[in-house]
C-alpha cells in the first residue's frame, strides 16, 4: 500500500505548509508558507530532517488521522490535544504511529497555529518550488475527510525525543524596526503606539491580523497620497480607521496604507500564535539589537537539533509500565554531545 | 527620534533609500508616480539582476521603487546600501532605457454595457464621452508600471491628465476575473475576482496567473500592453481562446 495520511476528519484551518515561495514578489506572490515558521524548524530538528518538507498546519484546531505505514511524527507550534490510539501525547516530541492507529489532534489550548509533520514529509506535487497552500493565491487545495496525503520517504528512524520550547504562545511584547514610512507618523503618536496595550481581534488570517484597542485610531502625515508600495510580513499597517493590522506570511504584495514599523522576523511567531483576546504591545529596536538576535534559519535548526532531549514520560501515562526494561545498562552521561 | 532628525528625514531628496524590516530595503525614485521615476525602477531592477550579488534573494519592482531582499548574514546592510549607492551613482536613471526583453500585448476588450457597467460614470469623471473614452484608452499604448496586490495583476498606465479620477468612496464587492478597472490614470486588469475601489469599465478574457502553466505569470513589469475594442458578441465566443484571445510579440 501507498505510503500516505489518510484524513478521517478535518479542522477548517488545516492546510499544507512549508517555508513557502520566495522570489516572486515582484509577480505579485507573496511568500506563504508556514504561519510560525520556527514551528517548522523544530518538526525538522525533532524528526532530524529537512526544513524544507511540508507539514500539517493546523489553526485552531487539527483532525483524526490514520496512516497506511508505520510513520515518525513529530508534533510543534500551539500546544493541542492530542492522543494516539487514546493515548495522551506530550506535544513538542517526537513519535512512532503504527500503520492504522487513529492520531487524534483536538483544540489548541494556547497559541493558534499547531503543526503535524510527518518523517519524510508530505510528498504533494510542488507548484513554483512549493508545496503550501496560498489561499489568496489559489494555490493547493482544501483538506477534506476522507482525502489522503502522500508521505516521501523517511530519512531516519529516530523516535522519543522531545524539544523544549520557548514559551511564545500567549503574546507579549514583540520588538519592531522602522520602516519607510514610520517618519510619517508624529513622534507623539510613535510614543503612544509603544505605551499603547493591543489585543488581537477576531478579525485574522494567514495574511494578517487586526490589533484592537482602547483610544484614537494611529494617522500618519499625508497618509492618502501614499503610492501603493511593497509590503513585507511582519509590517504594521494602519488601516483606515487607525487599527494596527500586522502582515503575515500570506499578506498582499503591495498597499496603499501607511506602515508605521516591521516586527522583527524572530518575534513574527509571536503575534502570529496570539489567539483572540491575547494582549501584545510593541517596542522598537535599533536594526542593530534586532540583528543581535537574529540568526538564519540553518542556524537556527542547527541550535534546536543540540536542544533535542530524551523524551521521558510519565509513567502514569503508560499503562503497560511492568512490561518495560526499566534498567538496561547505564550511562555516564558523557555521551551527551 | 528626535524632531531634528524626524523633519530631515521627512525633507530627504529622492532617490531614497529605506530599510524594510531585517532583510531588506527599498529605493524610491520619487514619491509620486511618473513615467520616468517608473522607467528608472524597472532600469535599476533590471542592472541589479544582472549583477546578482552573493545575499540577495528578492528584486521587485513597485511604481516607482525598487525592492530587495536579502540575507544579512551574508550580505551586511553597510555593504548592501554601498553597492546599491554605488550602482545608483552610476547612472541617470531617470533617463534610462527601459529593459530588453520587454513584449508587446495586445488584449481584446468589451467596454461598457451588462459586462462593464461602469464606463459611462468613468468617462463622465474624465470629462469625455463613453466613446471618446474607448477611443483614448484603445488608442495609446500601455505599460505595464508595476505587478502587485496579488499574483500577477499588473497595473497599467498612465492615462492621459483628464483621467487622474479618485476611486469610488464605496467598493463594488466583487469584479470578475479579466476586469479592466480606472482610477488615478492607472488601470487594474484583475488577475482574479476581487472586491474595488476603482471603477469597472471594460471586461477581458485574460488570465494574468495561470498556476497550471511552467511559467505562471503572463505578463511581466516593463512590457507594453495596448486594448483592443471587441463586441459582447465576439467576446463570448473568446471565452475559450488561449489567453482569452490575447498575443504578443516581442520588443526590440
Amino acid at each position: 500500500m501507498s505510503h500516505q495520511l489518510d484524513i478521517l476528519r478535518v479542522g477548517p484551518g488545516v492546510s499544507v505548509q512549508d517555508l513557502g515561495r520566495p522570489g516572486y514578489m515582484g509577480f505579485g506572490l507573496s511568500r506563504g508558507g508556514a504561519a510560525d515558521r520556527l514551528a517548522l524548524l523544530e518538526g525538522a530538528a525533532l524528526l532530524g530532517q529537512s526544513p524544507a518538507l511540508a507539514a500539517l498546519e493546523m489553526a485552531g484546531f487539527g483532525g483524526d488521522f490514520t496512516l497506511t505505514q508505520d510513520t515518525r511524527f513529530a508534533l510543534t507550534g500551539a500546544p493541542m490535544q492530542a492522543r494516539l490510539d487514546g493515548q495522551p501525547l506530550v506535544w513538542n516530541a517526537v513519535y512512532l504511529a503504527k500503520a492504522g492507529q487513529k492520531l487524534s489532534i483536538g483544540a489548541a489550548r494556547r497559541g493558534v497555529y499547531g503543526y503535524l509533520h510527518l518523517g519524510g514529509g508530505i510528498d504533494t506535487p510542488p507548484v513554483l518550488g512549493s508545496r503550501s497552500r496560498h489561499i489568496a493565491a489559489g494555490l493547493g487545495a482544501a483538506l477534506e475527510a476522507g482525502g489522503s496525503l502522500p508521505i516521501g520517504p523517511d530519512p531516519s528512524n529516530i523516535t522519543g525525543l522531545c524539544l523544549p520550547v520557548a514559551e511564545r504562545f500567549t503574546g507579549g511584547v514583540v520588538r519592531v524596526l522602522s520602516s519607510a514610512q514610520t517618519m510619517r507618523f508624529s513622534a507623539k503618536a510613535r510614543r503612544r503606539f509603544e505605551a499603547t496595550s493591543f489585543k488581537r481581534d477576531r478579525r485574522g488570517n494567514r495574511q494578517g491580523v487586526a490589533l484592537g484597542f482602547d483610544g484614537v485610531g494611529f494617522t500618519a502625515k499625508g497618509q492618502l497620497d501614499i503610492l501603493s508600495e511593497i509590503m513585507v510580513p511582519g509590517d504594521i499597517q494602519m488601516t483606515g480607521n487607525g487599527m494596527p493590522f500586522v502582515l503575515l506570511p500570506e499578506c498582499q504584495t503591495t498597499g496603499g496604507y501607511p506602515r508605521i514599523g516591521t516586527v522583527v522576523p524572530q518575534d513574527l511567531p509571536v503575534v502570529a500564535q496570539a489567539a483572540p483576546g491575547v494582549a501584545l504591545a510593541f517596542r522598537f529596536v535599533s536594526l542593530e539589537e534586532a540583528l543581535e538576535s537574529a540568526a538564519p534559519e540553518a542556524q537556527v535548526l542547527d541550535e534546536l537539533g543540540r536542544q533535542r532531549r530524551a523524551l521521558i514520560r510519565n509513567p502514569r501515562d503508560i499503562p503497560d509500565l511492568l512490561s518495560y526494561q526499566l534498567i538496561s545498562g547505564a550511562i555516564t552521561g558523557a555521551e551527551e554531545p | 527620534m528626535d524632531a531634528k532628525t524626524e523633519s530631515s528625514q521627512a525633507d530627504m531628496a529622492y532617490p531614497r533609500l529605506s530599510y524594510i524590516g531585517l532583510s531588506g530595503m527599498l529605493l524610491t525614485f520619487s514619491p509620486r508616480l511618473s513615467e520616468s521615476a517608473n522607467r528608472a525602477a524597472l532600469a535599476f531592477a533590471a542592472a541589479l539582476k544582472v549583477e546578482s550579488w552573493a545575499g540577495v534573494e528578492e528584486c521587485a519592482t513597485t511604481l516607482t521603487s525598487v525592492y530587495i531582499g536579502f540575507c544579512p548574514q551574508v550580505l551586511s546592510h553597510a555593504a548592501l546600501k554601498a553597492k546599491l549607492t554605488s550602482l545608483l551613482d552610476s547612472a541617470d536613471w531617470f533617463a534610462a532605457r527601459l529593459p530588453q526583453k520587454r513584449r508587446l500585448w495586445r488584449i481584446p476588450a468589451v467596454f461598457g454595457g451588462a459586462l462593464a457597467p461602469q464606463l459611462d460614470e468613468a468617462a463622465a469623471l474624465a470629462g469625455c464621452t463613453p466613446q471618446q473614452a474607448i477611443s483614448q484608452i484603445t488608442g495609446q499604448t500601455l505599460r505595464v508600471m508595476a505587478i502587485g496586490f496579488t499574483p500577477g495583476q499588473p497595473y497599467l498606465g498612465q492615462l492621459p491628465q483628464a483621467w487622474d479620477i479618485p476611486r469610488q468612496t464605496g467598493l463594488t464587492p466583487q469584479v470578475p476575473k479579466g476586469a479592466l478597472a480606472v482610477a488615478i490614470r492607472q488601470l487594474v486588469l484583475f488577475s482574479a475576482a476581487s472586491p474595488t475601489g476603482w471603477r469597472h469599465i471594460g471586461q477581458t478574457a485574460f488570465s494574468a496567473f495561470c498556476p497550471a502553466r511552467e511559467n505562471p505569470f503572463l505578463l511581466r513589469p516593463g512590457d507594453e500592453l495596448r486594448f483592443e475594442p471587441v463586441s459582447p458578441e465576439t467576446f463570448a465566443n473568446m471565452q475559450n481562446a488561449p489567453d482569452g484571445g490575447a498575443s504578443y510579440e516581442a520588443l526590440s
